[in-house]
């Protein structure tokens, strides 16, 4: 029964990199089309139309919609009853060696010192890099998020002073979008966290690019400040590609923990308008079940 | 303007192109990143020479996923890396081999435009991501060098490509850089977004 659990385990994150590398979620799909019917200049469309062309071919051939297949993340919760642990962590490390074969994916790991290791894993244990949870219950939820270098790259972080507030926050994100300009494949996702410590707050925007398309903080003050941010960031007009036609950020997200007294820590994680996840939940008795939305 | 080229594309066929314009290639396109830029040039200050000439062709920032099938290299993904991270030594790797269009993704800075009309050249932005597009342009996989030493992104891959495009002129060799004319109105547009949030 072990093996088999394993071998479960480790098909469903092999497929789950399949499908983040090769199928675009839906609703990010009919947004970028919105976003085209929605741009009249010539350059702006011509952008628009070659990744959504490009999308298309993706899923049609099941190939990799961009050559950055990343660095691979794995979101993990495991539920008390798992029939699984500690195993869980090499077995995604096998998945990815597999999936970077069979997908193919890019060898992106390199190794400061002896260079590209050739099967996306590498140094002691980091990559790819596995975030666990515990949780209740007896399921085993993965969520495979391979992120490309060129929107990683735009990524900012700053120590703000506690009383700049939100006004401060606002402007940090809105500054950070116009910094990274055309340089990570606009229309953007952004994602923004708050608080926790230096590390955390990177942590939870990466997360926050993961929320449900669309859907806004549970908190109405906060989901007011994502609908005010994602309206700001867009009359930046960075536009498809950073030629200054079509959106400039398709969605954004706020994830909020609490701060020390003395720091505010905002985090800023962009991905370009290729942001692919899947999602895969493993019961206790070995069912698995994918699920591709947004 | 919509223009097809075919390399090796002579100087005064470069200096026609204009920003704004839609670019196809057919002939050779040459793979090279950070480390290919790097290492070519180093080879020539030595007085040696790289294994290709990129005079007049296609220069790709981009580090595609290739496939051996039966032995053969082909193409799986190829779309364009950023750029920007070529700045640095792409106005001599230009003085230097004289490529006639490099191709990327999110634009250069005034180094390369001076460089592109010193030495007539220009920057085609690809769109960034759209790699299937950019596999079919690719019709062969003429040659591999560095394979071994820079690994598969880094490397040079050789391409024949047929109308690999669309691309967009964003700079040209008269000065026009679309990137750059589009930061600074973002940052105009910035500032004025911060001013009205002090209110
Ligand atoms: S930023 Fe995204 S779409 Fe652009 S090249 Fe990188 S991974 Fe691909």
């Amino acid at each position: 029964m072990k093996m088999t659990f394993e071998k479960i385990v480790e098909d469903t994150a092999v497929e789950l990199l399949r499908i983040a590398a090769t199928e675009l979620p839906v609703e990010y799909v009919e947004e970028i089309k919105k976003g085209l019917e929605e741009t009249d200049g010539a350059v702006g469309r011509a952008q628009l139309g070659n990744i959504l062309e490009d999308i298309d071919l993706a899923r049609e051939g099941s190939k990799p919609m961009c050559q950055d297949t990343g660095i691979v993340a794995f979101m993990v919760k495991v539920g008390d009853n798992f029939p699984l642990r500690s195993r869980i962590k090499e077995i995604l490390v096998d998945a990815t060696r597999r999936a970077t074969e069979e997908v193919p994916l890019r060898p992106n790991a390199v190794d400061m010192f002896k260079g590209n290791t050739r099967d996306n894993v590498g140094l002691n244990g980091y990559v790819p890099m596995i975030f666990i949870d515990m949780v209740p219950g007896g399921d085993l939820e993965i969520i495979a998020m391979p992120k490309g270098g060129g929107s990683t790259n735009i990524a900012a972080h700053r120590m703000l002073k506690p009383g700049l507030g939100w006004k401060g926050i606002k402007q940090f994100v809105i500054e950070a979008l116009a910094e990274a300009g055309s340089l990570g494949c606009p229309p953007y996702f952004v994602g923004v966290g708050i608080g926790g410590g230096e590390d955390l707050c990177m942590t939870l925007a990466k997360k926050a690019l993961l929320k449900p398309f669309k859907s806004r903080n549970e908190n109405p003050d906060v989901a007011a400040i994502e609908d005010e941010l994602l309206g700001k960031v867009n009359q930046l007009r960075i536009g498809a590609m950073g030629l200054g036609e079509g959106p400039t950020a398709l969605d954004l997200h706020i994830e909020l923990a609490a701060r020390h007294p003395a720091s505010l820590p905002v985090g800023v994680v962009i991905s370009c308008w290729a942001l692919r996840h899947a999602r895969a939940v493993i019961t206790g008795e070995g069912e698995v079940s994918i699920d591709r939305s947004a | 303007m919509e223009h097809h080229l075919t390399t090796p594309v002579r100087e005064e066929d470069v200096r026609k192109l204009r920003m704004g314009d839609l670019v196809y290639v057919t002939g050779t396109v040459i793979t090279a990143r950070d480390e290919a830029h790097l290492e070519a040039l180093e080879l020539h200050e030595r007085g040696e020479e790289p294994p290709v000439d990129f005079k007049g062709v296609g220069v790709f920032h981009c580090g595609p996923i290739m496939k051996k099938v039966d032995g053969e290299w082909t193409v799986v993904a190829a779309g364009p890396t950023t750029s920007a991270r070529m700045e640095i030594f792409q106005d001599n790797f230009i003085e230097t081999f004289r490529p006639a269009i490099i191709i990327g993704k999110g634009g250069m800075g005034d180094l390369t435009s001076k460089a592109c009309q010193e030495f007539g050249c220009v920057y085609g932005a690809f769109t960034g991501g759209a790699a299937l597009l950019a596999a079919r342009g690719i019709k062969k996989v003429r040659d591999v060098f560095w394979l071994e030493e820079l690994g598969m992104p880094e490397c040079l891959w050789v391409y024949d490509v047929e109308d690999f495009g669309p691309m967009i002129v964003t700079i040209d060799s008269h000065g026009g850089n679309m990137t750059q004319d589009v930061k600074t109105q973002v940052t105009e547009r910035l500032e004025k977004i911060l001013a009205e949030m002090e209110g």
